[in-house]
């Protein structure tokens, strides 16, 4: 027992090093802008660049965007599975993981290939055309975490009986999606969102590749060209992560609330 | 022509028949119930009716208009389910009025109709309650009140009661009852439980291998069973075996005793075997007037029931069943005792199959 607990603390003490200190040597280093004393300098520099602001709120939008396209394309994609094709699951599953394995960069250049201006559907040819392209790889890239999370909501609902008793009371389909089977995942599509957040942040390569001017390839420009800063952006682009994750927490936490008392 | 009526209906899961040439004419008002043993069709039937299940051939009217290729959203139809599904994201008000709202009635409309239905259904302060806040009788007393609310013209319930506890299941059945009464609805009702059907019906279907084998008043089934299975499935029966005497007057044997049934038995053969059926309380311990056939036997088992005992006779060979009151001033016999049953020709039944 005692020996036991000794090896967890030194495995804790062993993690807590490993992921800590470079976080904290980033941290120690942003604040080392002016000689001799700690400041915030690097921020100061970093929150007043208007390419930081343009790059940060583009990403955001686009981060907004993907989130609602990707909830309105798997919501109702893993409800009907779970109702009508139970057997596709696995299937389904498995085309949700592809994004794991198949790179961006691959993604990223059979998009070009197939929408340049060339081609039958010439997407980056205009910047709304390539916005929308970026937009659908995010949702692509975000898609193992959407599906699984909204999945794991919808077995907490006994679909097919909610889906029939919704019938008998005259409802077709989008009313029973938009009005019972979203409101009862809403938590689950909430945990899905701020993993999406957090992944169109700190893309890189699509955007960088369909050169648009999102916050992954501004964090890359400064890291290659200023001395302070780049730390200052790591930090803030890490918080923005552990706040999402915070927020997952405290989302699900809420959700488990509701389902002790049920 | 009925109000509702079920011709024909057939249903196959790929190559397995589970529905065969089910008939079934129900009157405007009337409380008719499907009984019968788990996976004999009844959920299937109820199913077709109300379209989740696409019928395989066969005809279902409502009103005289043909709903058999209606989609379930389009029949009107209430439907309660032993699960409850209750939508957990709506308060009791807004499940009760989600049919109506669905509809587009106006919001006054649909809250005075809510009002009267959880007064109905005795929970008028729960409007504001979620379903993870009811008992589970509540729960489905909700359902109930959800699925009257869009006036169906039928209503159906799939073993509503099955996941309450005793008690609840006894005093809800009743309630339910009462307000189909009140409000005249068709309703079509789905048990394996015998005393629920016979307790709560106009008339019951006895369902087995998804074949309809009598459909009749509760009175009508349990006393004049036409099938050797609707007897020994409603209620408890005790069968003997008989051997065939005289089969124009109706002469046989059990065992050593005769007995004369008094009616023709058309198609037995002189010492042939026929098999009788007996009710457990048409059977008397010891000599009882009007009931002038005696069987000797010995007092096999003894149960207590409170206020009446049930007692097995081993008569011949054959286990006999009998039930008596339980009267304060005389203990029954011992196991093992020598013990006179005595019983009236008329009511044995004759099985057929
Ligand atoms: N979707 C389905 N696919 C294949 N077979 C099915 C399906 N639904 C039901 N069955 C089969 O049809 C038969 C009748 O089922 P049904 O559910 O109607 O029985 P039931 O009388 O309601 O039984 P219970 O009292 O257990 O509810 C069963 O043998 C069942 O296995
Ligand atoms: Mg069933």
């Amino acid at each position: 027992m005692r020996v036991q607990r000794f090896w967890s603390i030194i495995a804790l003490i062993f993690g807590f090093t490993y992921f800590a200190l470079p976080l904290i040597g980033t941290l120690e280093f942003s604040l080392r802008a002016r000689r001799g004393v700690y400041s915030l300098d690097a921020y100061r520099s970093v929150l007043s660049d208007p390419q930081f602001r343009e790059t940060f709120s583009y990403s955001i939008v686009m981060a907004i965007f993907t989130i609602f396209v990707g909830a309105l394309i798997v919501v109702p994609t893993a409800y009907w599975v779970r109702l009508k094709l139970p057997r596709l699951r696995p299937v389904v599953e498995f085309i949700t993981l592809l994004p794991l394995v198949i790179p961006p960069i691959v993604i990223v250049f059979g998009y070009i290939r197939l929408y340049n201006t060339s081609s039958f559907l010439p997407m980056t040819g205009s910047v709304t055309g390539t916005n929308i392209l970026l937009m659908l790889g995010y949702t692509t890239l975000s898609l193992p975490y959407m599906y699984r999370a909204v999945d794991t909501g919808l077995r907490t609902l006994d679909v097919a009986t909610l889906t029939e008793a919704a019938q008998s009371l005259g409802a077709g389909w989008t009313t029973i999606i938009a009005r019972l089977i979203l409101p009862n995942v809403l938590v689950a599509v909430l945990s899905g969102a701020f993993i999406t957040f957090a992944i169109v942040i700190g893309e890189f390569v699509l955007a960088s590749l369909l050169n648009r001017p999102a916050f992954g390839p501004y964090m890359q420009l400064v890291g290659a060209n200023k001395a302070y800063e780049p730390a200052a952006l790591a930090v803030i682009a890490f918080s923005i992560t552990w706040i999402c994750m915070g927020l997952i927490q405290l989302v699900t936490r809420f959700s488990k609330h509701t389902k002790a008392q049920r | 022509m009925a109000f509702l009526n079920i011709e024909h209906l057939e249903k196959f899961f790929g190559t397995n028949r589970v529905v065969k040439d089910f008939n079934l004419a129900i009157e405007q008002g009337e409380f008719v119930s499907l009984l019968g043993p788990s996976g004999c069709g009844k959920t299937t039937v109820l199913r077709m009716v109300a379209g989740f299940e696409t019928t395989s051939s066969g005809a279902i009217t409502i009103d005289g208009q043909d709903v058999t290729h209606l989609r379930p959203n389009q029949r009107n139809i209430g439907m309660v389910f032993q699960s409850y599904a209750l939508f957990p994201n709506l308060t009791v008000a807004q499940n009760v009025g989600f049919g109506m709202r669905v509809a587009g009635h106006p919001k006054s409309e649909i809250k005075a109709r809510v009002d009267e239905m959880l007064r109905l259904i005795g929970l008028p302060k729960l409007g504001n309650r979620y379903p993870f806040q009811l008992s589970g009788g509540q729960q489905q007393r909700v359902a109930l009140a959800r699925a009257l609310a869009v006036q169906p013209r039928v209503l159906l319930l799939d073993e509503p009661l099955s996941a309450l506890d005793a008690k609840i299941r006894v005093s809800l059945r009743e309630e339910i009852r009462e307000i189909q009464r009140e409000l005249g609805i068709t309703t079509i009702f789905v048990t394996h439980d015998q005393e629920e059907a016979l307790s709560m019906s106009d008339r019951v279907v006895v369902m087995n291998g998804g074949v309809a084998e009598q459909t009749g008043a509760p009175f009508e089934i349990y006393n004049h069973p036409t099938t050797r299975f609707v007897a020994q499935f409603v209620g408890t029966l005790n069968t003997l075996s008989a051997t065939v005497i005289d089969a124009k007057t109706g002469q046989v044997a059990v065992g050593e005793t005769p007995i004369a049934l008094n009616r023709p038995l058309p198609g037995a053969e002189v010492g042939g075997a026929i098999n009788l059926a007996l009710r457990p309380e048409v059977v008397s311990l010891g000599r009882k007037e009007g009931r002038d056939t005696i069987l000797a036997g010995r007092l096999a088992e003894v149960h207590f029931l409170g206020s009446t005992i049930r007692m097995r006779v081993d008569v011949g060979g054959t286990l006999i069943s009998l039930d008596t009151f339980n009267t304060p001033d005389t203990p029954p016999p011992r196991i093992g005792e020598a013990v006179e049953l005595s019983l009236a020709e008329r009511d044995l039944l004759v099985l057929t199959d």
